[in-house]
């Protein structure tokens, strides 16, 4: 290859901002999740597996299991809920589709702290939705949603649904609208179609917007943290406590390490879910 | 035509090999384009005349051979060295810049200064006649005045070569006829060597001093558009440039008169050509469907020469009407002739009775090929 | 699959309001005239008031503007080599780095806030301004290279080969055809990152330091304490903000050269 500065110049200073910052700071946690914690030290130097051994702790497994059930239930609600919902935008052809495309993206990107936070005036004891089932009375008692799963899994479900929404959306706009016709033509009913043409083929979009939400579901502290409150611990909270409260560092680097390994899993299932999607698709 | 011995050679290709991950794209190129012609590579999909044009242009290296441009060895410089510029395809236009800006560009990289970029650029859009629309961006301009730009753009560094990838080629067909003229026209203007790309042989033959006719990374036959059209040199050649019809035979005498006496289909004919032949060799004779005659029954009387046949197929096509005839041993035949709405002789129905024929010197014999 | 269009257009309306409800009420009673009550009690502008004359948000905000704008600021010219670079050139680790940035966009947040700590701590780096930077530069810079890139695709390839022909090197290249052509990439990129900075409460709260206070953070610890109208202020005041920021980044998107 022919000598470039411009490529050598903006090559090294990429490599080195993202070696320094990212490669590096990950071989760190894994090298500190070996290391074992002391008063004096954040970090002792004997290297140790003690750390994971400690994962096998009943109390850890508890939560890591509560952790993956609110992930799951949480993906799945916004699967369902975001399908039908991306479904209908990229196949609208309204002149005002970008306007909804666009009135999806704003809760994207606004804080989602500060949505969680608008929950809460609405689901509290003296929040608007129990004002409002009280003065119709279809309840006798205010609900106690606030400070339960329930109200976690709400505050999941409504941050995380515009991520479950968008790539389910560019998927499904990339469909080819020819093979829904084709197979109706063949004489597939519509719900025959819809499971066996478009569904796998916006298996990749599904794919991905469900790594989008099942992770920051088991990870985001302070939305169970402030929907939840102090009872609530989720994988996240606990990260977050061994790190800034109990300042055990190797512990906290250990559930790094292994919420890593769940990513890397998604991941290659991700991977091998849409090569071999690409080998199905004969047109 | 003029003296071509003369003529300086401006581009030579000795030797040129092109492989890319071992799959061979040109084999053994040996060319010679003269200073001041319009040359044309044609070729089919796939036959490695954009790969040839990127050698020449200094976007790919050859794998093995000689690119000499105007007395110098090129291999290893870069395009913008090489004195030759390349109009794309798809124009590749900066779209961010209006006309005027696009054009002078290059010049603009050689550090020409202003004032002479600006006459430059000017006298070069008067010559494609745009001088009106020097400050319009590509996407306010039309498709021919688009490609008009990226001519200049390319042509206004004064190269030696301007390279043209199937130019016109996302024209539609009344712009695309009009534009030849223009390209045409343009070159004489400009003087300068021209090769030119297309897989669409009435433009090359349209427009070329000379033909580069290629298939699958090998150059078949060199030669004037007449060259190629009336003789050529293997079969390759003349089924991919227009229609032909194609005989066996075998050689039945030859005389010094270069006329041999060839076995058709059972019956003697009397041929012409340059080739050398030795008796029974077997040959293809070809006959262009305009060259054949169709008669009916009626209308001739002297038929020894003549090739009975049914008619299967007429397609009136405006200008002229074919005709596809199937001969007694189910040969088929095609003739096409200028539609003369006088004329009875061609009212032909499916299914009649034709004798077939052609003028005695208007075909081409070939060695014979599998 | 053809749902009715009624049971289509109901569920779409539904699914909107689900999502903007919440935010609207948060509007409408930062105008309420009470302290605690979900009643309506009257409009007015005193959180408002309030809002501004707390000198303690005040710098909050100001911290995280100039923090936004320093990070999107770099990450963008930073992404935009990477995205250049990715898309022009082949070398050495290419589907690496590619890998690399689809893993970064994707990795949890707090792995990256955690191994930051680790890192800063190490080397002894104190924990405030510096910090937070060099960990917001990080986690936008995959997002400015997407953005980019996928802008970069739309091109058509031959102009950088005619630029070339034409005798223009890499740099001039980059110069005057790439960085004009991309521009409305790299102000929604810059858009994207400023956001990204401003809202960011995980990652910033494992490298951020006593010194310097940020506005997530700060909203973070008032609203564990409860609601409070002058929260219910500063959200909307925010809310909008944001609103304004995607607007003008899709606009910027939408428009073609």
């Amino acid at each position: 290859m022919k000598y470039s500065e411009f490529k050598n110049v903006s090559l090294s200073i990429v490599w080195f901002w993202l070696f320094i910052f990212a490669l590096l700071p990950f071989c760190l946690v894994i090298a500190a999740s070996f290391m074992a914690h002391s008063d004096t030290h954040l970090m002792q130097m004997p290297f140790t597996f003690s750390n994971y051994l400690k994962l096998n702790n009943p109390i850890y497994i508890r939560i890591f299991e509560k952790s993956l059930f609110i992930a799951g239930s949480v993906t799945i609600i916004c699967l369902l809920l975001g399908y039908p919902f991306a479904y209908i935008i990229a196949r609208s052809q309204s002149r005002w589709k970008n306007l909804f495309i666009l009135l999806v993206i704003i809760p994207f990107w606004t804080s989602s702290l500060i949505r969680s936070y608008a929950l809460i005036a609405i689901i509290k004891a003296k929040g608007v939705l129990n004002s409002i089932l009280l003065a119709i009375g279809l309840i006798q008692f205010p609900l106690p949603i606030l400070f339960t799963n329930s109200a976690v899994m709400l505050g999941l479900v409504y941050n995380l649904l515009p991520f479950m929404i968008l790539p389910i959306m560019t998927n499904v706009e990339r469909l080819d609208n020819r093979l829904v016709d084709a197979a109706r033509d063949l004489g597939a009913n519509r719900f025959t179609t819809f499971r066996k043409i478009i569904i796998p083929l916006t298996m990749p979009g599904i794919i991905a917007g469900s790594i989008l939400v099942f992770l920051p579901a088991m990870t985001l502290f302070y939305i169970p943290d402030i929907l939840g409150g102090a009872k609530s611990i989720l994988l996240g909270n606990l990260i977050q406590n061994q790190f800034i409260i109990s300042e055990n560092w190797p512990m906290g680097a250990t559930f790094n390490t292994a919420l890593t390994f769940l990513l890397a899993t998604l991941l290659l299932i991700y991977v091998f879910a849409t090569r071999s999607h690409k080998r199905r698709e004969w047109l | 035509m003029g003296d071509y011995a003369l003529a300086k050679n401006v581009v030579e290709l000795r030797g040129v090999y092109k492989s890319i991950l071992d799959h061979e794209i040109l084999h053994d190129i040996n060319l010679d384009v003269r200073e001041g012609e319009f040359l044309t590579l044609l070729g089919p999909s796939g036959c490695g005349k954009t790969t040839l044009l990127r050698l020449i242009s200094g976007f790919e290296e050859p794998t093995l051979g000689d690119i000499v441009i105007d007395g110098k060895n090129v291999s290893g410089l870069p395009p913008h060295q090489r004195h030759v510029n390349t109009v794309f395809q798809s124009y590749a236009l900066f779209p961010h810049m209006t006309a005027f800006e696009n054009i002078a560009f290059g010049l603009r990289c050689q550090k020409v200064p202003f004032p002479e970029i600006k006459t430059r650029v000017a006298a070069v859009l008067k010559m494609v006649k745009l001088e009106k629309y020097a400050e319009r961006k590509p996407n306010e301009l039309s498709g021919g005045q688009q490609q008009r730009v990226a001519i200049a753009r390319a042509a206004v560094n004064q190269p030696l070569v301007l390279l043209l990838d199937e130019p016109l080629s996302s024209l539609d067909y009344r712009l695309r006829k009009a534009m030849q003229i223009e390209l045409k026209q343009l070159q004489r203007k400009l003087g300068i060597t021209f090769i030119f790309v297309t897989h669409d042989q009435e433009e090359a033959l349209s427009m070329s001093d000379r033909v580069v006719v290629m298939q699958e990374g090998c150059i078949e036959q060199v030669g004037t558009p007449r060259q190629v059209y009336e003789e050529p040199s293997n079969l390759n050649v003349a089924t991919f440039i227009g229609e032909v019809n194609i005989f066996e035979g075998e050689i039945l005498s030859t005389n010094g008169n270069k006329q041999i006496h060839v076995n058709i289909l059972n019956k003697p004919r009397i041929v012409k050509s340059t080739r050398h032949f030795t008796l029974g060799e077997k040959v293809h004779v070809l006959i262009r469907p305009e060259d054949v005659r169709v008669w009916n029954q009626h209308e001739v009387e002297n038929t020894t020469d003549m090739f009975a046949g049914t008619v299967e197929e007429v397609i009136y096509k405006g200008t002229t009407v074919d005709l596809i005839v199937r001969l007694e041993n189910n040969k088929i035949v095609s003739a096409t002739e200028f539609f003369d709405e006088d004329d009875d002789r061609l009212e032909y129905k499916m299914g009649e009775q034709v004798w077939v024929n052609w003028t005695s010197g208007w075909e081409v014999i070939l060695p014979y090929e599998i | 699959m053809r749902i009715s269009s009624l049971s289509s257009s109901v569920y779409f309306t539904l699914t909107y309001l689900f999502f903007y409800i919440p935010i609207i009420l948060l509007i409408v009673y930062s105008f309420n005239n009470t302290q605690y009550s979900l009643l309506w009690h009257g409009f007015t502008w005193r959180w408002y008031v309030e809002l501004f004359s707390d000198s303690d948000l005040w710098i909050s905000t100001w911290h995280s503007f100039f923090l936004g704008i320093a990070a999107a600021t770099i990450a963008t010219w930073i992404g935009l080599l990477a995205a250049v670079c990715l898309y022009r050139y082949r070398f050495f680790g290419r589907n690496f780095l590619n890998g690399l940035v689809f893993i970064l966009i994707l990795s949890p947040e707090i792995v990256m806030g955690a191994s930051l700590l680790i890192l800063f701590t190490l080397v002894h780096l104190p924990l405030g301004f510096m910090s937070l930077l060099l960990a917001h530069i990080s986690f936008c810079i995959p997002f400015v290279i997407v953005t980019i890139y996928s802008r970069l695709v739309s091109f058509d390839k031959n102009i950088f080969e005619a630029a070339k022909d034409l005798g223009a090197g890499d740099w001039l290249i980059f110069l005057r055809i790439l960085v004009p052509l991309l521009w409305p990439a790299l102000f929604a990129g810059w858009l994207l990152s400023f956001t990204l900075s401003l809202d960011d409460v995980i990652i910033s709260y494992f490298v951020a330091g006593p010194e310097f206070q940020i506005l997530p953070l700060q909203i973070y610890s008032m609203v564990r304490s409860g609601i409070k109208p002058e929260i219910n202020a500063l959200c909307s005041v925010l809310f909008c903000l944001t609103f304004i920021l995607v607007l003008m980044s899709q606009l910027a998107l939408r428009k073609k050269v």
